[in-house]
């Protein structure tokens, strides 16, 4: 049947063409298939006939407004964490993303005329070599969650013949899982490092004491799951460098406006996600994973996806970007490849470029400086308005993210209890950790007035039965 | 055609400033800015970033105005043809863009309570269920990222559903020497073997090899049908028997779906895990480069061993199953790429029962191409002379090499010359020379033959005067680039900082 997106699929257009290939019915391109395996009926996709556009438009419409949750109204009352917060997308954003030149592209296997869009992938991987603090950052994977898998994958090649690799318990728990996951079909041991109860810092002594001269890498994150920061880093980097083993540091980007670079630290292999830089939370993805290194040859041979560089036109008059060190690529290096990533988070590199341009060093700054606020702020007003909940670690580092413990109520009941007052609070930690029963993440952004942490705080007083002041 | 590509001579972002800073953007409000600040130096200071990056501060106008000339110099399916072997660079409709920026999903958080997020998920589900009824499979997921994750996901299920049988020493996966790059590396990245399969004079796997190859070592086979020479695999039945009566696994790399949707399945054939690449076939865009999203499919088998989360109906509500009893874990966190996912739902929906007009129309355009392209001196099918091609068609330029030195890589930066992306060059590797083109349904005939008329205008060119195509493109924002610069040691800039470095050097 014709349809609009087909151009060739006009009954006259179709007739001539078969004509001028030389067939009577498009049956004949198909007769190679063995007779048994040709569909003879109609599939059940769709709903029962092709829609129009305003009958799609409404159909969808209808089945999406069965979500109760309505959207960026509301979204200054979600405080949902676990890596991924509600974050604010300018319009400017959006609009570059948007362009057609940019989204409709294919990967830029024809440089020449894909300037623009290399340029922009030249820029995202500069920008976020700045802002970590390292050399060189790939044109993105597909998230955080498997930057970091492939970080250590990465870091078991460089230091071939060590087969174990630390990560810090306070790490995101699906990346954990992502990372087993990736790595199964190696022969790797992973072994988590404890955190300390007082701060929900990494535990040195015990990182200390577990490494040795088969370890190949340190994985850590900072601000760790519960939201805490690693003051520490220098040193658990310095620790790990002794052992002959590489310092993988995950760090949120937008806590780097304030607190010191991962790879000026001293980490080898930087992980991140951009789902704060403008991305959006999109149910979980896409975003786009920074990976980046430092510039040490044995870093950039094992370096997993795609990177641009910038060159000279043949005649060496005029600059110009393209692809480089593809002999690392599956499409040339097949089963010895370093990664099978092909397509990987463009647009979305694209939109962290477009957000950092955006907010410059000085937005980046304000607004690091702001979320620290924010969770400063809603800290205080806990401990003076609502004596039932307190951070999971008293002396801790917050930023952003705040583990909090309920003493001894629920954890899930107080959630579905705010829930039903408007306001959606967690994940509960129940859900990766069975001793933490009484504990919820929360996050807190730009997208949150005074008015909303004064709310949040006053809800939750409520719900554990103290009484709101 | 003639074409004139925009040629702004762009500085890089960071070169945007006159040194002195404009008014950002700004999300951080002052009362909390504060606060933060002092937080800072009361318990932060040793960690406090003492100089800020080196991000320029620029003005919101000069920020749009930058990245807007970028996308003026960039080439997209809508702007032209994008002829791309295996990359199925099909329209992406403006409805799918239009519907699925809808901010209940840019803004929905994977963590909240799916009781919030009901249509979100029927729409998640309802994909599922069609996936799995185009390719014939029993179960969906939507879980990996994109097509090469799924890859990954599909060779870790054969993996533990082989250890669970405790077939350890069955450590080979087939894969022939015309496949995607993906599938050799991501046999690898599970710990298997890689065993190449060679490719018959008809385009098929051969055979004879195959059978040769085939051992209680045998894991599995990683094949696409049609292949990356556009050719059904004909004997796609005596493969699956022979795989199966070894214990093995068949996996169907969904890139080359295109060229029979609803008018065969994967799942008809024998084939038990199937990836899809919803930004392949079912027009999610490409974004340049990403993201994609790829869906994985399997018989009932081998469902227990699918990535978590899946989503499920029980009644008339939607949840997210985490109860997957042998699961291999997570490919990624939380569920996959969800906006391109829910393109691909719009998609289907309107395209519904009537499939396989996409199909028909891909086939008829490579063939139609394929009829015109053979005609022309220098160029040659190597494989399969004879056969009707599926979603794409792969020629060769070996004989215009040898006859005028006129190369692949010349002809396809001629092609750009005139408005046109170049296809797919040098893949697969069999084919010396090679060109492959793919159409899909999106392109018309007008101009299929206008890239049939600038392939005949190029040949021409080649055999009168070869030295100038050399010298293209010339119409492009930049000329022919230099690929050992970019590469070499010495010269290697990936990031602005070496672009500094290497001119004081």
């Amino acid at each position: 049947m014709p349809h609009h997106w087909i151009p060739n699929s006009a009954k006259e257009v179709k007739q001539e063409m078969l004509k001028e290939t030389g067939v009577d019915n498009v049956e004949e391109f198909f007769k190679d298939i063995p007779e048994k395996l040709r569909l003879k009926k109609k599939l059940r996709v769709g709903f029962g006939k092709p829609l129009l556009e305003h009958e799609a438009r409404r159909k969808f419409l209808g089945i999406l407004s069965k979500n109760k949750f309505t959207g960026f109204v509301n979204t200054h009352r979600v405080f949902l964490g676990g890596g991924v917060c509600v974050h604010y997308i300018p319009s400017v954003v959006k609009a570059i993303v948007s362009r057609a030149e940019f989204y409709t592209a294919y990967t830029p296997y024809q440089p020449e005329i894909n300037q623009g869009i290399l340029q922009a992938f030249f820029e995202y991987q500069s920008l976020m070599a700045e802002l970590y603090g390292v050399d060189i950052v790939n044109a993105s994977m597909y998230n955080a969650s498997t930057a970091a898998a492939e970080a250590v994958r990465m870091a078991l090649r460089v230091k071939k013949g060590r087969e174990r690799v630390l990560i810090a318990s306070s790490a995101h728990p699906e990346i954990k899982e992502v990372i087993r996951t990736w790595v199964k079909g190696l022969n790797v041991r992973l072994e988590e490092i404890p955190y300390r109860r007082e701060d929900g810092e990494l535990d040195i002594s015990a990182l200390h004491a577990k490494l040795g001269d088969d370890v190949a890498a340190v994985y850590i994150e900072s601000p760790n799951f519960f939201g805490i920061v690693e003051r520490k880093l220098r040193d658990i980097i310095e620790v790990t460098h002794d052992a002959g083993a590489l310092a993988i540091v995950n760090a949120n980007p937008l806590s780097l406006g304030i607190f010191k670079a991962p790879g000026e630290l001293g980490a080898d292999i930087v992980v991140g996600d951009a789902q704060s830089l403008g991305v959006g939370l999109n149910y979980g993805g896409p975003s786009a994973g920074i990976l980046g290194i430092q510039d040490r040859r044995e870093l950039l041979r094992q370096l997993p996806g795609r990177l641009i560089g910038m060159t000279k036109t043949v005649d060496g008059l005029e600059n110009g970007f393209m692809m480089i060190l593809q002999t690392r690529e599956q499409h040339i290096r097949r089963e010895r490849a370093t990664s099978n990533i092909t397509t990987n988070s463009g647009l979305e590199a694209i939109a962290a470029a477009v957000y950092v341009s955006l907010l410059g060093a000085k937005g980046l700054k304000k607004l690091g400086e702001a979320l620290l606020g924010r969770t400063t702020y809603f800290l205080g007003t806990l401990r003076k308005h609502c004596v039932d909940a307190a951070p999971l670690f008293e002396k801790g580092l917050y930023f952003r993210e705040v583990a909090i413990s309920f003493k001894d109520r629920d954890a899930r009941d107080v959630i579905s209890q705010l829930e039903k007052q408007g306001i959606y609070v967690g994940p509960p930690l129940s859900r990766f950790y069975d001793a933490m029963r009484d504990c919820s993440l929360l996050c807190l952004t730009e997208l949150h007035s005074k008015d909303d942490i004064d709310e949040l705080v006053s809800k939750l007083a409520l719900v554990l039965g103290g009484e709101a002041r | 055609m003639k074409y004139r590509q925009a040629r702004w001579d762009e500085p890089l972002i960071f070169e945007l400033t006159s040194g002195k800073d404009k008014e950002t953007f700004q999300l951080g409000d002052d009362y909390f800015a504060k606060l933060g600040k002092e937080a800072l130096t009361e318990v932060a200071q040793n960690i406090a970033r003492k100089e800020g990056p080196n991000i320029p501060n620029l003005s919101e106008p000069e920020v749009v105005r930058h990245y807007t000339r970028l996308t003026q110099m960039s080439y997209g399916i809508d702007v032209g043809v994008v002829p791309l072997g295996s990359c199925t660079m099909k329209y992406n409709p403006k409805i799918c863009e239009d519907l699925a920026n809808d901010d209940r999903i840019t803004y929905a958080h994977p963590y909240m309570s799916e009781e919030y997020l009901q249509g979100l998920l029927e729409m998640l589900y309802t994909l599922q269920e069609w996936l799995a009824e185009l390719t014939g499979m029993d179960v969906c997921s939507l879980h990996p990222p994109a097509g090469a994750a799924g890859e990954l996901t599909g060779v870790l299920i054969i993996r533990e559903y082989l250890r669970d049988r405790e077939y350890t020493y069955k450590d080979e996966i087939l894969v022939p020497e015309s496949a995607h790059g993906t599938n050799p590396a991501s046999a690898a990245m599970a710990g298997f073997k890689v065993v190449r399969i060679p490719t018959d004079e008809r385009g098929n796997t051969d055979l004879n090899a195959l059978k040769a190859a085939v051992s209680d070592r045998t894991a599995g086979i990683m094949l696409t049908n049609p292949s990356t020479l556009g050719l059904f695999e004909e004997k796609i039945t005596e493969i699956s028997d022979l795989i199966h009566s070894k214990g093995g696994l068949l996996y169907y790399d969904g890139a080359n779906l295109n060229g029979i949707l609803g008018i065969a399945r994967p799942g008809d054939m024998g084939f038990d895990i199937v990836h899809l690449n919803l930004h392949k076939t079912f027009a999610a865009p490409h974004g340049g480069g990403g993201p994609g999203a790829g869906a994985i499919c399997v018989k009932k088998e081998l469902a227990d061993y699918l990535p978590k989360p899946l989503v499920r109906k029980e009644g008339s509500r939607y949840y997210l199953d985490y109860n997957i009893r042998k699961s291999i874990g997570k490919i990624t966190w939380f569920y996959g790429n969800i906006v391109p996912a829910i393109k691909s739902f719009i998609y289907l929906m309107m395209l519904g029962p009537e499939i396989r007009e996409v199909a028909e129309v891909a086939v008829l355009n490579t063939n139609y191409f394929m009829k015109k392209i053979k005609e022309l001196p220098g160029v040659d099918l190597i494989y399969g002379r004879e056969r009707w091609r599926k979603h794409e068609v792969v020629i060769s330029f070996k004989d215009l090499l040898r006859e005028t030195g006129v190369s692949a890589e010349d002809v396809a930066k001629a092609l750009l010359d005139r408005g046109i992306h170049a296809p797919t060059i040098y893949f697969p590797l069999t084919v010396p020379e090679a060109h492959m083109v793919e159409f899909t349904e999106s392109e018309s005939k007008r101009t299929i033959d206008e890239v049939v008329s600038a392939y005949r205008d190029i040949v021409r060119q080649a055999y009168e005067d070869p030295g100038k195509l050399k010298e293209a493109p010339r119409n492009t924002s930049v000329g022919r680039l230099d690929a050992l610069r970019a590469n070499h040691p010495r010269t290697l800039a990936p990031t602005h900082k070496y672009v500094k470095r290497n001119i004081s050097g």
